[in-house]
């Protein structure tokens, strides 16, 4: 009993610290052009390299410093908050909706629907997903909807493994059996009796790939294969940092702790959440 | 039965190798963009064009191009890199060493720091010493490589520079060998300032690519660890008198390496994936670094040759990893 208050004081803790800080970071980048101090893609060549405010030479309104052509270092982080969620949110539920329903599937149907969708995600498993995700984007063209795609088509096998196994374990326990007795049909019984109880995991998956997805964008505008404007990207900061790390060591460390955190947050939120509604655990 | 057991996983080993070439083929072809038009200056003649698409098979329909290339694919053939004008198998194979010496570095640090922190988080279970253990994978499995390669080059390479942070090795080395297993070699020729000079620079990417997988080996194998030890062979060997390390090293551990040892296969090939960008991170000369460039450059017979290797040798681990496993348990060696 006592293990289990504070297993769930725990999942509290974390849903409210790694919650706060998403919800910190979303309202950042949804009233950028409030919060941000400055134009993200102002160039100021008086202005380069600036340290953070509380070393020697930093400029008032530039808390963060700036880049090698004098960009606000702050504001185009909160500017590239915007495409991160965007991506977030667009592709983990892309890659959720397609991978559920494809394992939904095959766990519950099995037989030869099974052994397609199995067959299909292990070929998915041999290719390498960074490599899959910047050739992908290299075929689609560059920008906001290719990227998406992208992250989609790759991740939808890690819901399908899930799902697939929970709903293959569900489907063969009692309350299933009964409902087919009671003349309940497939899909009903799929969506009304397996899918509340694969519910949990999906949810806890569905932030966590959330983290994957902003982490896949910065690789990509990394390579600079991401979104094709000059909005400012996480990833596109960071790679103006690794150039510049021996003159502006700031360009790199601002943006790599942002991801750090939102990508931690994202995966201890769906973490808490689940061990917060598993049944068992609670 | 191993050998049953064999056949049948070399099948669907082939199977899933043929549904990559297909997804590769058709994921390239889809690709918008002429690739005969940027390999020709401007004002190229009809005739010339046609010429071309002749001799790279672009005439003919996609299912003829498809078993065209995939026969060639099977004799080794993979084409000519359309921006470097090499042959792709020649400059898959000059790379894929690189690429290889540093995955295999990964791997015995991420065994180097995985398997102690496993032992000593079993000895010191219930303590802070084990949580200690747990809050470090945590963490390490949480960041992936990407962030694990800024941070080590941030920390080791300039706040306390003591590694390379871009190269394979120094540039003004003379370097006497004659395959591309520089690392390997270095060390058969007793050239150990060279093998210094590598690891130097190879240490950070594989450090990089080798966290996670140390987080999940330690945490894999103490749970498996773990349950072991309450049983009663084990047991019995500490009122033998084995002191709580010796009874892990000597009775358990032997038992609770064969789980791990699955997921380990798995996880490698995420390692091998992750090269891909962690190359490109510390620009290093491998395959995956030249991956980005093909992709960059749209050179499609260079990134399929690269996506084709990537895929073998995930496949093969996958297929080394399931024989040693069928080889190693006693339930199935015997069944």
């Amino acid at each position: 009993m006592a293990e289990a208050r504070f297993v769930a004081r725990k999942a509290n803790a974390r849903i409210w610290l790694a919650g706060g800080w998403l919800l910190l970071a979303l309202l950042a980048a949804i009233f950028a052009p409030l919060v941000a101090p400055q134009d993200p893609l102002a160039q100021d060549l008086m202005l380069e390299r600036l340290p953070p405010f509380w070393l020697q030479g930093a400029e008032p309104g530039y808390w963060l410093g700036t880049d090698s052509l004098g960009r606000d270092l702050l504001s185009r982080l909160v500017y590239g908050g915007r495409i991160a969620f965007i991506v977030a949110f667009a592709a983990a539920t892309a890659a959720c909706l397609v991978g559920s329903v494809l394992g939904l599937i095959a766990g519950y149907f099995g037989g030869w629907a099974d052994r397609i969708v199995s067959r299909i995600v292990d070929i998915w498993m041999a290719f390498p997903p960074v490599l899959f995700a910047i050739l992908l984007v290299a075929v689609l063209g560059t920008g906001l909807g290719s990227v998406i795609v992208a992250i989609a088509v790759i991740d939808w096998t890690r819901f399908c493994r899930v799902v697939r196994a929970e709903a293959m374990s569900q489907s063969r326990m009692d309350y299933v059996e009964n409902a087919r007795i009671a003349g309940f049909g497939r899909l009903d019984i799929m969506l009304r009796e397996v899918l509340p109880n694969v519910l949990p995991s999906i949810i806890a998956l569905l932030s966590l790939e959330m983290g994957i997805a902003v982490i896949v964008e910065a690789i990509l505008s990394f390579v600079n294969l991401s979104i094709s404007t000059d909005d400012p990207t996480w990833g596109g900061i960071i790679a103006e940092g690794r150039l510049s790390i021996h003159q502006a060591w700031w360009v790199l460390v601002f943006p790599l702790i942002t991801l750090f955190l939102t990508v931690l947050s994202f995966s201890q939120f769906g973490e808490g959440l689940k061990a917060r509604f598993d049944p068992v655990l609670r | 039965m191993i050998l049953q057991r064999f056949l049948a996983r070399l099948f669907t080993m082939l199977v899933t190798l043929f549904g990559v070439a297909v997804v590769v083929f058709v994921v390239i072809r889809i690709a918008p963009g002429d690739p005969i038009a940027m390999m020709l200056p401007p004002g190229a003649s009809q005739a010339d064009i046609d010429r071309l698409r002749a001799l790279y098979g672009l005439d003919k329909s996609l299912i003829e191009q498809f078993f065209i290339w995939l026969s060639g694919v099977l004799h080794g053939d993979f084409g000519t890199s359309i921006s470097l004008r090499q042959n792709v198998l020649g400059l898959v194979m000059s790379r894929l060493p690189a690429t290889l010496e540093l995955s295999i570095l990964a791997l015995i640090i991420a065994l180097a720091v995985g398997l102690p922190l496993a032992v000593i988080g079993t000895r010191e279970r219930g303590t802070a010493v084990e949580a200690g253990i747990d809050v470090a994978n945590g963490a390490a499995l949480s960041i992936p490589d990407f962030l694990w390669g800024l941070v080590l080059i941030l920390l080791f390479g300039v706040l306390w520079p003591v590694f390379e942070i871009s190269g394979r090795v120094s540039p003004r080395l003379e370097l006497p060998f004659v395959t591309q297993f520089y690392l390997f070699e270095s060390i058969v020729r007793l050239r150990f300032d060279l093998t210094r000079d590598l690891i130097g620079h190879m240490f950070m990417p594989a450090l990089a690519l080798a966290l996670p997988l140390a987080a999940i080996i330690s945490q894999l194998l103490k749970q498996s660890l773990k349950e072991l030890m309450g049983l009663d062979y084990v047991v019995l060997a500490r009122v033998k008198g084995f002191s709580e390390t010796q009874v892990i090293l000597r009775e358990a551990l032997k038992n609770a390496a064969l789980p791990t040892l699955t997921l380990v296969g798995v996880q490698f090939t995420f390692l091998i994936g992750g090269t891909v960008i962690v190359e490109r991170l510390f620009s290093y000369e491998g395959l995956g670094n030249m991956a980005i460039d093909a992709v960059v450059n749209r050179d499609l017979p260079l990134i399929q040759g690269i996506v084709l290797v990537f895929a073998l040798i995930f496949v093969l681990i996958n297929l080394v990893v399931d024989m040693m496993y069928a080889l190693l348990n006693p339930r199935l060696r015997h069944g």
